[in-house]
């Protein structure tokens, strides 16, 4: 058995989404900024799919979305624009999470070397930050709030809507990185008063390589790749159609299907969670304890299992087809364990035993019994071989959790 | 795939991996604070290494070049384990990633800490600059040896 629980990485696409794909390939060759028939379908069916993601994320109109070539660009044109516009008028200062993805921690540790003063709020243990946190650091010459919508990580939902609104009472630009959100949980960029937001198909059963930028209309946009009038001559280069209208099909789709989708993969994640909880003892749940949508992704489980290390657990489970992923120091190719981990408040050395399972309605419950029966054997044969483990049951140390 | 058939195969079915009750030499380096410790033990006999035993928290590599390192010095003398190097190690592994080069020092780091405390609860006389301060396996000093 060969069980993928690793949707927050990447999801498998659906057979809409190959389907339109391939159809595109095969068809659909004209670059649309040709004047020829073709080229003029290719056009029309990029516009109609322009419509489709607005429609789907609640946008007022299509031009407000811009494609790009996935989350990471999304985040970093986001925060580069925003950060350029606020600079002309002597606004130097950004606001965001110590938890947010590396594409924008990233990015605005390069801008803070070009002179931003950029204040990263803490987040609480069970992995939220406040509005009244947000509220309390605006300053006179804040640029922009950047808040993650949901955390890759731990799946700990942020309260998007009330932070939207504190920005928007105090005329500050609001950005979200909402590439776990979108297509899981429902996501309104203007009910949640968002001025841009980051997602990525391959999130949602999409193809990989393409996202999107949405930049509330009024919002200043700097050009971020030159040389064509595509994407209203904010990025110039060939769209790529057949991804992009894939991706329209797959969030369509994720979005029609979104009550259904969240009851059966929160359901399969509790028993998953619960179970796991269970039968793994000095085993702790990152991230809040709640379970419905408005605080907590439905298919992500994360744990911290006492006295293993996350990359052999990951490769374990990988032995007994389990595909899985991992906080630990060395699965993230540096000496460092998970930022997520360590920002809720895990000491290091519980933040190395972390384990993501992450669900989506691809998964089925028999896959969730396999993963219960095996996972917990894992954890014991590497408890077995180690020498942290057995300092602890020794008592020469004491438990953390 | 990251690591070589070897690591693997050490990975999955690690050598010499457990505990030993009447050791003549236990070395126990590296931090859980990292990632990975290494705790190896060794019985000695006639100067030669008759047994070892290792037990490890740590990365696929970490697991892999502690059971490696275990063969290797297996059924040697002591001062034969003593010229044990990480490329050694990392070589008949066939091989490490760079990043994971810091596991292999630390798998040599295992054995010569176990020597180390043969030779003190031994009375057998030692240069003591042969063995390392005691800090050699923090965080910071995860390099390659050359």
């Amino acid at each position: 058995m060969r069980i993928y629980a690793d949707n927050a990485a990447t999801t498998p696409m659906s057979e809409t989404a190959v389907r339109v794909m391939e159809d595109a390939l095969e068809h659909l060759y004209g670059n649309p900024s040709s004047l020829h028939s073709a080229g003029q379908e290719a056009r029309a069916r990029l516009e109609e799919a322009r419509a489709q993601i607005a429609s789907c994320l609640g946008a007022a109109a299509p031009n407000e979305i811009y494609f790009t070539s996935g989350g990471s660009e999304a985040d970093n044109t986001a925060l580069r624009s925003a950060a350029l516009a606020g600079a002309k008028k002597g606004k130097k200062h950004i606001i965001s999470t110590a938890f947010e993805h590396h594409a924008i921690l990233h990015t605005l540790d390069a801008l803070a070397k070009e002179g931003f003063e950029v204040e990263l709020l803490p987040v609480s243990p069970d992995g939220f930050v406040t509005a009244a946190q947000v509220e309390a650091a605006i300053r006179e010459d804040t640029a922009l709030v950047s808040v993650m919508y949901a955390n890759n990580e731990i799946g700990t939902v942020q309260p998007i809507r009330e932070i939207g609104q504190v920005c928007r009472s105090h005329g500050v630009l609001f950005h979200t990185d909402a590439v776990q959100a979108v297509g899981h949980i429902p996501v309104d960029v203007q009910a949640d008063c968002v001025d841009m937001l980051s997602l990525s198909a391959h999130k949602f059963h999409g193809p990989k390589g393409v996202g999107v930028l949405y930049v509330r209309r009024g919002v200043t946009l700097t050009p971020f790749i030159r040389g064509g009038a595509q994407e209203r001559g904010k990025r110039a280069g060939t769209e790529n159609v057949p991804a992009i209208l894939s991706m329209a099909a797959a969030l369509r789709e994720a979005v029609d299907r979104l009550p259904e989708h969240m009851a059966y993969v929160s359901a399969l994640r509790d028993k998953l969670n619960d179970g796991l909880l269970r039968a793994v003892p000095h085993t702790a749940q990152n991230g809040t304890a709640l379970r419905d949508p408005a605080h907590r992704l439905p298919g992500t489980v994360s744990l911290c299992f006492e006295g293993v290390e996350g990359e052999s657990l990951l490769l374990r489970a990988d032995l007994a087809g389990i595909e899985v992923s991992s906080g630990s120091a060395c699965t993230s190719g540096s000496l460092e364990p998970s930022h997520v981990l360590l920002a809720i408040g895990r000491p290091a050395e519980i933040a190395h035993g972390s384990m993501r399972l992450t669900l989506s309605d691809t998964n089925t419950e028999a896959e969730v019994d396999y993963m219960l029966e095996k996972i917990p054997a894992i954890v014991a044969g590497l408890r077995d071989m180690s020498p942290v483990w057995e300092d602890l049951m020794s008592g020469k140390k004491p438990h953390l959790i | 795939m990251l690591y070589s058939e070897k690591v693997m195969d050490h990975f999955q079915n690690p050598r010499n991996v457990g505990k030993m009750e009447d050791a003549d030499g236990i070395g126990e380096v590296g931090n859980a604070v990292c990632g990975d410790i290494m705790k190896m033990y060794i019985k000695v006999k006639d100067g030669i290494i008759t047994d070892v035993k290792f037990n490890t928290f740590g990365c696929g590599s970490a697991i892999a070049t502690s059971s490696m390192a275990t063969e290797m010095i297996k059924g040697k003398p002591i001062e034969e384990a003593l010229q044990l190097s990480n490329k050694a190690v990392a070589e008949a592994l066939d091989g490490l990633p760079p990043v994971k080069m810091h596991c292999s020092v630390l798998a040599e780091e295992a054995v010569r800490a176990a020597v180390k405390d043969y030779y003190d609860k031994h009375g057998i006389a030692y240069d003591p600059a042969q063995f390392c301060a005691g800090d050699c396996a923090h965080c910071h000093d995860h390099g390659e040896k050359e």
